[in-house]
C-alpha cells in the first residue's frame, strides 16, 4: 500500500514515515505542505494519503482543503486527515462527497500505533475511519433521526462509521456475533433501509447517521 | 569643607543668578506687558458692543446710517469678541510655551457648522473661560509685574529714597531692600507659577473636555488591551500546536512502537514501557484542552458557526444551535462570543441540572447577540464564585459589550452577552 506523507512538523514526518515503513505501507513521498502534497498525488498515484490539517503557509485548514481536491480529481485514493483537534465542520465538509475510503482522526491516535495502522488499512481498503471523538460530536448534532435507535443500536452505528465489520463491533462491544446481527438489521429497520445488499445498506446506515 | 558651600546663604546667592528666577521674571514682567495690550483690546471691543447695545436701547438719534452702525455693532460684537478671544489666547498660550516650556492644550473646536458653530461656544464654559482669563490678566499680571520688578529694583530704590535716614532706620531701609531683592527670584517664580495656573484652568481646554478626551482615549486603550491579549493567546495557543503538542505526539507514537515491539521483554520492562506511553498518552489529551481553552483555530477558519458547532456537540447534553450571522466579527469579539458560549454551557452542564439548552447567536443592529437559556433549575448569577462568567461579563465590558444573567429560582436560566460586532 503506497502512500503519500503530507506534515510539516519535521520530527513527526520522520516518525510517521518510520511507523507507516515498518507497518507494512510504503512511503513514497513524506512532504511539508498542501502543495507539494497535491503535486505528489499527482506524480506517484498513491493508494493512501495521510494529510495533517494545518499546515503552511496560513496554517489552517489547508490539511481539508487539499483532501477535499483530492477526493474529488482522484476519488480512488483514500484519504485520512489527521488533527490536533478535531471539528464537526471539518468532518462534514470531508464526508460530503463520499464516505468511503476516508478517515479523520485525532493526531493522539498516532500513539496507540496498532490501532492507527488498523484503522489506515480499513481507510485504504474503502472503509471509514472518524475518530470516536468526531462521531461523538456528529452524534449530538444529529440526534433527530437517530432518536428512534436504542443506545445499544447507537454504539453499534457508532462502531460501523468508524469503519468496522460486523467481527470488529463483537470485539468492540463485548458480545455474540448474533447480537450484532441483530442490533444491525434492527437499525436498518429503524432507518428505513431497504433490503438490499448489506454492504450498500450499511453505507446508507452510516450515511444517514453523519448527516450527509 | 566644601559642602557647605552649597547650603544656606549660598544658596540664596545663587538663585539671584539661576535661569528658572530669571525665566519667570522675564515671563512676568512681559506678562503684564502683553496682558495689558491682550485686556485693552477685549476691554475696547466689550465698550464697543457696549456702547451700540446701549445706544440702541435708549433709541439712537441723530443721521439714520447710525442705528444701522450701532446694529451691525451689536450683532456682530460676540462674534468678533469670540474672535479676538481666541486670537488672542492662541498668542497667550504660545507666551507660555515659548517663555516657560509650558504646553498648554486647545480646547477643541466645536463641530457644528454656521450659527450653532458662532454662537454655540458662548453656551459652554470655555469661551467664557477664555474671556475671564484676558480680563483678569491686565489686573493680577500688571500686579504681579509691579511686584517682581520692585523686588528686583528695591536696593537701587532704597538708595534712591535713602538720603532722608540714618543709623538704624537706614539700616532697616537697605536690610528691607536687600530681603526684597533675595526673594525675587522666589517672588518670580511664585507668581509665573500663578499665572501658568490661571492659564491652564481658564485657557486649556475645561474639566468636562479633558474627562471626555480621557474616557475616549481609556476606551481605545482598553479595547488595545484586549486585542493584544487575545492575540497573545493565539500566538501562544499556535506556539504550542506547532512545538510542544507535535512533539510529545512524536514521543507517544515512539512510546507505542516501543511498547508494540517489545512483547518479547521481561515484564518489569514492558510495565515500565507501557506506564510511561498511558502517560504520553494522557498529557496529550490534557494539553489539547488546555490549547484548545486558550483559543479554537476553527474560529479564525471558519468563523463563529463553525467554531459553536464543535462546543455544542461536546456538551454533555442536547442544545440546540442557531447561529444567524451574515458577516463576520471582530476577532476578539468572536472570541468573546465563543467563550461565553463555551463557560455558559459548562455551567449549565455543571450546576443547572437541565435536561436541554438553546443557543442563539444574532446581529441585532450592530450588536452581536448571544443567548444560552436552558430548562434547568435557576439561582445562576454572574459573579458566582467558580463561574466563568464574571471574567466574561469583564471581557464584554472591555469592548463596550454586556454580559448579563436571568435566573429565577427554578429556572429557566438565560445568559445573553451582546457585544458591539467592532
Amino acid at each position: 500500500m503506497r502512500v503519500v506523507l503530507a506534515e510539516d512538523s519535521v520530527l513527526l514526518r520522520a516518525g510517521l514515515t518510520k511507523l507507516l515503513n515498518d507497518g507494512g505501507f510504503e512511503v513514497v513521498a513524506a512532504v511539508p505542505d498542501a502543495d507539494q502534497l497535491l503535486t505528489a498525488v499527482d506524480v506517484h498515484r498513491p493508494d493512501v494519503v495521510v494529510v495533517d490539517v494545518r499546515m503552511p503557509p496560513t496554517h489552517t485548514d489547508e490539511g481539508i482543503r487539499a483532501a477535499l481536491v483530492i477526493r474529488r480529481q482522484y476519488p480512488k485514493i483514500a484519504v485520512c486527515v489527521l488533527s490536533q483537534f478535531v471539528e464537526e465542520r471539518y468532518a462534514t465538509d470531508l464526508l460530503s462527497i463520499d464516505t468511503s475510503g476516508i478517515g479523520y482522526l485525532l493526531k493522539d491516535r498516532i500513539g496507540h500505533v496498532t490501532d492507527f495502522l488498523d484503522a489506515l488499512r480499513r481507510v485504504t481498503a474503502g472503509g471509514t475511519a472518524l475518530d470516536p471523538e468526531v462521531i461523538n460530536q456528529l452524534l449530538v448534532r444529529r440526534h433527530d433521526p437517530m432518536r428512534r435507535l436504542t443506545p445499544r443500536e447507537q454504539d453499534v452505528l457508532k462502531l460501523m462509521a468508524e469503519g468496522r465489520s460486523n467481527s470488529g463491533i463483537v470485539e468492540a462491544l463485548k458480545v455474540s456475533h448474533s447480537a450484532v446481527e441483530k442490533y444491525v438489521s434492527s437499525i436498518f429497520t429503524k432507518l428505513d433501509l431497504p433490503p438490499t445488499d448489506t454492504d450498500h445498506r450499511r453505507v446508507l446506515a452510516v450515511l444517514k447517521y453523519l448527516g450527509a | 569643607m566644601t559642602h557647605t558651600l552649597s547650603s544656606g546663604p549660598v544658596i540664596v546667592l545663587r538663585s539671584l543668578s539661576s535661569p528658572e528666577a530669571w525665566r519667570a521674571t522675564f515671563h512676568v514682567v512681559a506678562g503684564m506687558l502683553f496682558s495689558a495690550a491682550t485686556g485693552a483690546v477685549i476691554w475696547l471691543v466689550g465698550l464697543l458692543w457696549w456702547a451700540a447695545v446701549a445706544s440702541l436701547v435708549e433709541g439712537p438719534t441723530g443721521h439714520w446710517t447710525l442705528p444701522v452702525l450701532y446694529a451691525a455693532v451689536a450683532v456682530s460684537g460676540p462674534l468678533a469678541m469670540l474672535g479676538c478671544v481666541r486670537f488672542l489666547s492662541a498668542m497667550q498660550r504660545e507666551r507660555f510655551r515659548a517663555v516657560l516650556g509650558l504646553d498648554i492644550a486647545a480646547p477643541r473646536p466645536d463641530p457644528g457648522t454656521g450659527w450653532h458653530r458662532i454662537l454655540h461656544p458662548w453656551t459652554t464654559g470655555t469661551a467664557w473661560r477664555q474671556f475671564a482669563y484676558h480680563l483678569l490678566a491686565p489686573l493680577l499680571g500688571g500686579l504681579g509685574g509691579v511686584v517682581v520688578v520692585l523686588c528686583w529694583s528695591a536696593p537701587v530704590l532704597a538708595a534712591l529714597s535713602a538720603d532722608r535716614l540714618a543709623g538704624a532706620g537706614l539700616l532697616l531701609w537697605f536690610g528691607g531692600a536687600m530681603a526684597l531683592l533675595l526673594a525675587a527670584p522666589w517672588v518670580a517664580r511664585g507668581i509665573a507659577g500663578v499665572d501658568a495656573a490661571a492659564a491652564r484652568r481658564l485657557l486649556g481646554p475645561g474639566h468636562a473636555e479633558e474627562l471626555a478626551v480621557r474616557v475616549e482615549s481609556l476606551a481605545r486603550s482598553r479595547a488595545d488591551l484586549l486585542v493584544a491579549a487575545d492575540a497573545e493567546r493565539r500566538r501562544i495557543e499556535r506556539d504550542l500546536h506547532d512545538g510542544v503538542q507535535q512533539r510529545l505526539v512524536s514521543l507517544a507514537m515512539n512510546l507505542g512502537m516501543a511498547r508494540a515491539a517489545f512483547t518479547d521483554r521481561p515484564p518489569d520492562v514492558q510495565e515500565v514501557i507501557a506506564g510511561a506511553h498511558d502517560e504520553a498518552m494522557a498529557v496529550l489529551a490534557e494539553l489539547r484542552d488546555f490549547v484548545r481553552g486558550l483559543h479554537p483555530a476553527v474560529l479564525n477558519d471558519r468563523g463563529l458557526d463553525a467554531a459553536l458547532s464543535g462546543v455544542v456537540a461536546r456538551a454533555p447534553l442536547p442544545v440546540k444551535l442557531r447561529v444567524d450571522v451574515a458577516r463576520r466579527c471582530s476577532p476578539s469579539v468572536e472570541a468573546i462570543a465563543y467563550f461565553a458560549v463555551s463557560e455558559a454551557l459548562t455551567n449549565v452542564a455543571k450546576h443547572a441540572n437541565a435536561s436541554r439548552a438553546e443557543v442563539v447567536t444574532e446581529h441585532v443592529g450592530d450588536l452581536l447577540v448571544i443567548t444560552v437559556t436552558d430548562d434547568g433549575r435557576g439561582g445562576a448569577t454572574a459573579d458566582g464564585v467558580g463561574t466563568g462568567l464574571r471574567g466574561l461579563a469583564q471581557r464584554a465590558a472591555a469592548v463596550d459589550g454586556s454580559l448579563t444573567v436571568v435566573s429565577p429560582r427554578g429556572g429557566p436560566t438565560t445568559v445573553t452577552v451582546s457585544i458591539p460586532c467592532g
